[in-house]
């Protein structure tokens, strides 16, 4: 049991590798920002695991609630929950670069990019 | 028990499809993957008692990312062409940070240990404090809102940045009228209005997802949800739209003046509450000034903050998508 209960780090640690090889790996700006956004959702996967506790609720206290109710940590999920928005707001920008990069180059892979750019 | 196994079967499809996304080179094929990915994450979310984050993951993830990326998609290339990898080093890079993270997660506290730093700290005081001075049910709203509404006005103004940076990159939309009388192929070719199904079905969700939507802005006190949530809602519901009837046809639905309008006051409605609260002889975005009952400033407060926050990231999402999609005309 104590295993099972480090299973999400573990998972998070697979996500951050399979991300970042992603990113490093491929040479294609788009599969890149997938990759990126791989990496992003271990990250969150990371903070939300924290916020868990034993026999606990999602925190929103109801009017009159007994005072035994254990409630999840709200923290983590304040900073994630912007995060989100803002990953995808960021991811955004990223795609609008590579359209641009592709119409001044007709290609969005990194490496044929360079070549263009020694050649001239 | 049963919520383990769900809970170790959804992390485990999700280094799957994590895996199956790395191997694919058909990028819309990775781009679909990646809409499946964030849906298991916000399962994974839910599994792990954060509603709010869920409902967020979602809606943002597997909703507007996986169309923007599609969007992107048909601007550049559908086929990844990178050549077969040649040096260790983003293996070994990779193989190392793991390995690295591994080690350091092996002393850290089990899932759901009560007695865990995270949970022993300030935690506690937002949760006991959260119905004596706000007296909002939602304790995420309460924190995101009131006691950390910096970070959130900061946050918002990245988003409105990001989106400005999108249009300076891919063009303010005009109307052009090249654009605008297309051949009666590219008109096809550009919506599904000649799929019936997708069209008839797609059509009836979109005033219910868009109803969803206000309720979870106007609510977000009381249950899940939220401005962040709320603005991405009622943007799916607006895209969705636009795919169906083909993305002018959204713009004569939402004008883009409308949608950029909705941007800048968003933005603008936040931090007009915060100089209000100043005005009042409080600190900045301190909301109990506002009337003379602190608990009713902390409740118009949240509800205008709220109402900022949704609309900011309703005007970018939609913003964003049409400038993609405006793109493609050209």
């Amino acid at each position: 049991m104590e295993i099972l209960g480090l299973y999400n780090y573990f998972v998070f640690a697979v996500l951050l590798m399979i991300g970042l090889y992603c990113i490093l790996a491929r040479t294609n700006i788009i599969k890149s920002l997938i990759g990126l956004s791989i990496f992003q959702g271990a990250v969150f996967l990371l903070y939300i695991s924290m916020d868990k506790r034993d026999g606990g609720t999602a925190p929103i206290i109801p009017t009159d609630a007994p005072a035994d109710i254990i409630y999840a940590n709200p923290l983590p999920q304040v900073l994630i929950l912007t995060a989100i928005v803002v990953g995808i707001s960021t991811t955004a920008l990223g795609l609008a670069v590579a359209v641009r990069i592709r119409e001044a180059y007709g290609t969005i892979e990194e490496d044929k990019i360079q070549e263009m750019d020694r050649e001239q | 028990m049963i919520t383990i196994v769900f809970s170790l079967f959804l992390l485990t499809m999700l280094v799957l499809v994590a895996v199956a996304i790395l191997r694919t080179d058909n990028l819309f094929t990775a781009v679909m993957l990646s809409g499946i990915f964030s849906l298991l994450m916000a399962a994974n979310f839910f599994v792990l008692d954060a509603a709010d984050v869920a409902l967020t993951e979602a809606v943002i993830g597997a909703g507007i990312s996986t169309v923007l990326f599609l969007g992107a998609l048909a601007l550049t290339a559908e086929k990844d062409r990178s050549p077969p990898v040649g040096s260790f080093v983003p293996l070994l890079s990779a193989t190392a940070l793991g390995g690295l993270i591994i080690y350091a997660v092996m002393q850290a506290p089990r899932l759901g240990d009560p007695n865990a730093v995270v949970h022993n700290h300030v935690a506690p005081w937002y949760l006991e404090k959260t119905p004596e001075l706000i007296d909002v049910p939602n304790v995420v709203t309460a924190v995101l809102a009131s006691f950390r509404g910096y970070d959130t006005l900061g946050e918002v103004y990245v988003v409105f940045i990001a989106c400005m940076g999108v249009m300076a990159l891919l063009g303010r939309v005009r109307p052009r009228r090249d654009s605008i009388e297309l051949t009666e192929y590219e008109e096809r070719s550009r919506n599904l209005r000649h799929h019936l199904i997708p069209r008839t079905v797609g059509k009836m969700l979109v005033p219910f997802i868009v109803l969803f939507g206000l309720y979870v802005q106007f609510h977000g006190d009381f249950g899940p949800g939220g401005g962040f949530q709320a603005g991405g809602l009622i943007a799916a519901g607006v895209i969705l739209y636009s795919l169906l009837e083909g993305d002018w046809r959204g713009r004569e639905l939402v004008p883009e003046w409308f949608s950029s309008l909705l941007v800048a006051l968003g933005a603008l409605l936040y931090a007009a509450v915060g100089v209000a609260c100043m005005l009042k002889g409080g600190h900045f975005l301190n909301y109990s000034v506002l009337f003379d009952d602190p608990i009713k400033g902390q409740h118009v407060g949240i509800l205008l903050v709220e109402l900022g926050v949704g609309m900011t990231v309703t005007g970018v999402m939609i913003t964003v998508f049409h400038a993609f999609a405006r793109r493609g005309v050209r």
